[in-house]
């Protein structure tokens, strides 16, 4: 969705009234470790919201882990792989100096092909997180590509794209200190937050204010540094700029332009003074020390908590999860020098995660909805060395994306996406009437009808899901399975007598399902290719109708 | 038949002792033919509903061969229903009705119900899932077709639905399901035309105006919102909420505690509220019955004596609502299930699978009367014996597409998975009904099947007394279809074919004489 289409949103009065809370939480529970019962129930609940669309198998993998383990097992980057984004574009033009399938991101620049590794680039990361491996990662990643956005579509080549999102792969998990250092010499944050045209004789104030009002201490009350902080941080980073001679392209420091005055800031900041650099590394050390500086308010680690809090657990943050869950998980960041993991592992393991009141709670953005449909049905993708077909593929998820509210690479502004910030509404912003009809549509495409890639069809094998069910052969073991699997709270009667139609019309007796369903799995029965069509179009429509249920928005 | 013709044979009818299945021509009343000619609604404001009844019902214990009963008797004598309790419906002394079956009775002595018999398919299925699906999609027995007959003619009839939809013409949904999920007979060559509703519940709450559910944690009330949203985005949403909120229902018939009577009660309130929606489909399942179907005391009730009270009901009841709102004219009903059931019942006084099974269309609009013979019972029975197909369940498509909907016959074909199947005057007013009528007054006949029992050949004595097209087809006891004789022109009189019987297994067979319009069927046995 570009800027435009998206303003052009207009808020329901629908989102509003719910908008209001209506409820006073009543929820004590805090960090202390959950000691509650582990079955699958609350595997699925921590694999929803840390990963995109669990596996059945990764559900039932980890109900048997204890609660450390299996958050630790999600932090674990030992075996993470990362590959870059390839040419797939070799069949619409010809790249002569990356062969079909390498990748492109270290080649040089090309301008005719740019618009071609544009598309590679934004299609290669929707599929992250729909191939990803049963790491946090990428739902760290789409936190902190939230959190410090870039624009791929103003960055001004293909392959800053690709670095943006490799800075994200490589400390979304590590230091958030040295991520934010990272980030703020990115070159394509450099290119959208006009850091490259800060220079000791023409500031641009626009990164050093972002950096304090988004990046690291947000607008609350607690927030109180000044705007002569916003200059003097302005004048710490002046002199990075983009080098646009090497290959790729590299973030470069000019300490011609670097202002070596010292910076003084104001109380907020204890009055800290900067000292001036000169040379090479100036522009380095005078960043670390400004990181340390804003690091050395409390309000950072309470801010970037609120946040994972709102990301992993709910919106709305009470007096007593400011009180039980923010304060102390935000004393663990500080504590531990401002790493990321252990904050997470707090959380993720804290009884206040897994507290029922927090279940089945948070709206899915469009990137858990759809790469987490594709993934937790174990969509088969085109043949891995067809690169053209399965980056159409990931454009179709990208494009889905786009159309309902989540251009991924593209937020909206630097601020992120505003159904992670903005009051009232947050998350309900995901959902208007224009977006809830088309992730259906998303849903039931790829269930009944699938997506034509030259000879691939991009679609749902229902069997794959049933074979791994425990009781397939029973409608009602089945329905149970089925959506208990897809669904993060339980069905009512009702519910699950109108699906049971689909499997057993007119009440007929559950052994004509299981008639149905062996014969479609046994070759040499008469029955087999009828009964095959029949219980493949039956589960299809089953899992359809279960997803189109208001409950499958729900994480 | 022209309609000259047709005029002079039903004017020489009055003096030819012949009947029509069964049913003489007076039955047919002062109302046939030429008085509501012109008198029904426009063709773009009629409505079919099509009332499924989910399991395969036992159509012998539905419209009861009466004519049969001392076969019948030892076939299914623990469900037999007594033979002074069959309603007995006017013109006929051959055909009554499950006792249960009063409301229905009423229409068809009132001339609102055609009644078909022996409707079905060669090669039937016995899988209530294949056997649906054939229904729905009105394929061949060994032929997947992904698309429904209802959903085809509607694609046809709304071009490019659903991308220029709702619009001025049509603002309403297409077709709509009351219940559970949009049926496969509404999915259309890309897209299912049925309205989708993706929430069932939502659907009623839709209708009653309540979102529901409590409101006490975060779940309940995000829950709430997607609901109240899903409800909100349904693009016809308002209209529909709007026809239910000005439509009314005037019929005090409607029974409590009846589910069929629930949904058309919707459809009526639906259709009087001004929705111009031209398909409705309700359910009412329940009809697989293999066990206990009767009271094992009282025959004449029961699980399936209780399903034929709500199936009667509900039509009747909707039939009233229709007319008391002033709708009758413009809407017709159709019921239909998977198969019927077989000749004999089984040991726990129920019934398995079988083949063919009468159905019903009623309205204003139709044709009163019984279209087909009673089925012949065979004297001794096996636990496979079905009733043979007389009406091909696509004629009764074919006629409604063609002479309700007003379809033209090429494009009635294409529907048909490209088949051509002859309609039945299942509708009056209309001149391709009256011409088929007419064609029925031709009378043919089997006069005699020699030897019988036989154990290889049959001589096959047959006759019409207008000559033209027959064909013969030999059913086996399951209902297949094993010896088909393609149609040839005959001339007026007798004739016989020997048909080659060897290789068949040993059992009750049925040998079916067709003409285009018409069939009659005898039994034969091979030992």
């Amino acid at each position: 969705m570009d800027r435009r289409e998206f303003l052009s949103f207009k808020k329901t009065s629908l989102q509003e009234d719910f908008g209001k809370p209506k409820i006073e939480r009543r929820t004590t529970t805090g960090l202390a470790k959950y000691s509650g019962t582990w079955t699958k129930q609350e595997a699925a609940h921590l694999l929803r919201r840390t990963l995109f669309g669990p596996k059945l198998s990764e559900i039932n993998a980890f109900s048997k882990k204890t609660v450390s383990e299996a958050v630790d097992s999600l932090l674990d980057t030992t075996n993470y792989v990362f590959n870059p984004p390839v040419n797939n574009y070799q069949n619409q033009t010809a790249d002569a100096a990356v062969p079909y399938g390498t990748t492109w991101v270290n080649a040089p620049l090309n301008v005719a092909l740019e618009p071609n590794r544009k598309n590679s680039v934004k299609a290669w990361f929707w599929s992250l997180p729909a191939k990803q491996s049963t790491s946090i990662m990428e739902k760290m990643i789409l936190f902190w590509h939230n959190h410090m956005p870039t624009q791929m579509q103003d960055t001004p080549v293909a392959s800053l794209c690709y670095t943006y999102v490799k800075v994200l792969n490589d400390y979304a998990l590590g230091n958030y200190k040295t991520l934010l250092k990272q980030m703020t010499v990115d070159p394509s944050m450099l290119y959208f937050l006009n850091g490259r045209l800060n220079t000791k004789k023409a500031p641009d104030e626009n990164y050093g204010r972002e950096l304090q009002e988004l990046f690291t201490l947000g607008k609350g009350p607690n927030s109180k540094y000044t705007e002569d902080d916003v200059k003097a941080a302005a004048r710490v980073l002046t002199g990075f700029s983009i080098n646009f001679t090497t290959t790729p392209f590299s973030t470069s420091f000019s300490s011609a332009n670097h202002d070596t005055t010292d910076k003084t800031f104001s109380s907020f900041y204890n009055n800290t003074k900067i000292t001036g650099r000169t040379g090479v590394f100036a522009g380095s050390l005078e960043l670390d020390d400004l990181l340390t500086m804003i690091l050395s308010v409390d309000e950072v680690s309470k801010y970037i908590c609120r946040k994972l809090y709102r990301y992993f657990v709910y919106f709305d943050i009470d007096s007593n999860a400011e009180t039980n869950v923010i304060e102390p998980l935000a004393k663990i960041f500080r504590d531990n020098n401002y790493e990321i993991k252990p904050v997470l592992k707090a959380l993720l393991e804290s009884e206040h995660f897994y507290d029922s009141w927090n279940r089945a709670c948070v709206i899915k953005d469009p990137l858990t909805h759809q790469a987490g449909f594709v993934r937790q049905f174990e969509m088969p993708f085109p043949t891995s060395t067809d690169y053209e077909a399965n980056y159409q593929v990931y454009g179709l998820g990208s494009y889905f994306g786009q159309i309902t509210q989540m251009n991924l690479g593209d937020p909206p502004s630097v601020s992120g996406w505003e159904a992670w910030y903005q009051l009232p509404l947050y998350h309900r912003i995901w959902l208007n009437s224009d977006s809830l009809p088309k992730r259906n549509q998303f849903q039931d495409y790829l269930m009944l009808y699938g997506h034509k890639v030259k000879n691939f069809t991009f679609m749902v094998d229902p069997w794959k899901i049933s074979n791994q069910f425990i009781n397939p052969k029973d409608a009602d073991a089945f329905i149970q399975e089925a959506s208990e699997f897809l669904l993060a709270l339980p069905l009512s009667t009702s519910q699950i007598s109108n699906l049971k139609e689909i499997l057993l019309p007119g009440g007929i007796p559950n052994y004509n399902w299981s008639d149905e369903y062996r014969a479609a799995l046994d070759t040499g029965d008469p029955n087999h290719v009828n009964s095959l069509a029949t219980a493949t179009s039956k589960m299809r429509n089953l899992f359809k109708s279960i997803m189109n249920l208001s409950e499958y928005q729900l994480s | 038949m022209k309609r000259r013709l047709f005029l002079k044979a039903a004017a020489s009818s009055s003096v030819l002792p012949i009947s029509l299945n069964g049913m003489s021509l007076r039955t047919f009343g002062k109302e046939s033919f030429f008085s509501v000619l012109g008198k029904r609604a426009n063709v773009s404001d009629r409505v079919l509903v099509i009332i499924q009844m989910n399991g395969g019902n036992d159509g012998l214990n539905m419209v009861i061969p009466i004519d049969q009963y001392s076969n019948l008797s030892r076939a299914r004598t623990n469900i037999l229903i007594d033979q002074k309790k069959v309603l007995a419906l006017n013109g006929t002394n051959k055909t009554g009705l499950h006792p249960k079956m009063t409301g229905l009775q009423n229409m068809f002595n009132n001339g609102l119900v055609n009644t078909l018999q022996a409707v079905g398919y060669p090669q039937p299925n016995f899988s209530h899932f294949r056997a649906t699906d054939i229904w729905n999609s009105a394929s061949d027995s060994d032929k997947v077709v992904t698309t429904g007959w209802m959903g085809r003619y509607l694609d046809k009839r709304f071009v490019n639905y659903p991308k220029d939809y709702p619009n001025t013409t049509m603002p309403d949904p297409v077709a709509i399901q009351i219940g559970s999920m949009v049926p496969l007979s509404f999915m259309g060559p890309n897209v299912s035309m049925g309205m989708a509703i993706s929430d069932p519940a939502s659907f009623y709450n839709l209708l009653d105006g309540n979102t529901g559910g409590s409101l006490n944690t975060p779940s309940e009330i995000e829950l709430a919102y997607i609901r109240e949203l899903t409800q909100q985005t349904n693009q016809y949403a308002a209209v529909v909420k709007t026809a239910a909120g000005k439509g009314k229902n005037l019929s005090n018939k409607y029974v409590n505690g009846n589910g069929l009577c629930d949904q058309l009660k919707i459809v009526a309130k639906l259709i009087s509220g001004g929705l111009k929606t031209p398909v409705y489909m309700v359910n009412i399942g329940g009809f697989d019955t293999h066990s206990n179907q009767t009271d094992s005391a009282d025959t004449s009730i029961g699980t399936h004596a209780t399903l034929m009270q709500k199936l009667s009901e509900g039509i009747a009841a909707f039939q009233d609502d229709l007319k008391l709102l002033g709708a009758s004219d413009r809407v017709v009903g159709m019921t239909f299930s998977e198969f019927g059931r077989r000749v004999q019942s089984n040991a726990s006084g129920g019934t398995d699978h079988g083949a063919a099974a009468p159905l019903f269309v009623f309205g204003e609009a139709v044709q009163p009367g019984i279209i087909g013979n009673n089925p012949t019972i065979p004297n001794t029975t096996t636990v496979n014996d079905n009733v043979p197909m007389q009406n091909d369940f696509r004629q009764i498509y074919a006629s409604i597409l063609q002479d309700w909907f007003e379809v033209p016959s090429n494009d009635v074909k294409a529907l048909l998975n490209n088949q051509d199947f002859n309609t039945l005057p299942i509708f009056k007013s209309n001149a391709a009904s009256i011409e088929d009528f007419a064609d029925m007054v031709t009378q043919i006949q089997i006069s005699q099947i020699y030897p019988n029992p036989t154990s290889d050949f049959i001589h096959l004595k047959f006759g019409s007394d207008g000559g033209g097209m027959l064909s013969i087809s030999v059913f086996d006891p399951l209902g297949n279809r094993v010896i088909y004789v393609e149609p040839k022109v005959y001339g007026i009189g007798e004739f016989t074919e020997v048909l080659d019987l060897r290789g068949l297994r040993k059992g009750n067979y049925f040998v079916q004489l067709s003409s285009p319009k018409h069939q009659v069927t005898e039994h034969f046995m091979v030992y």
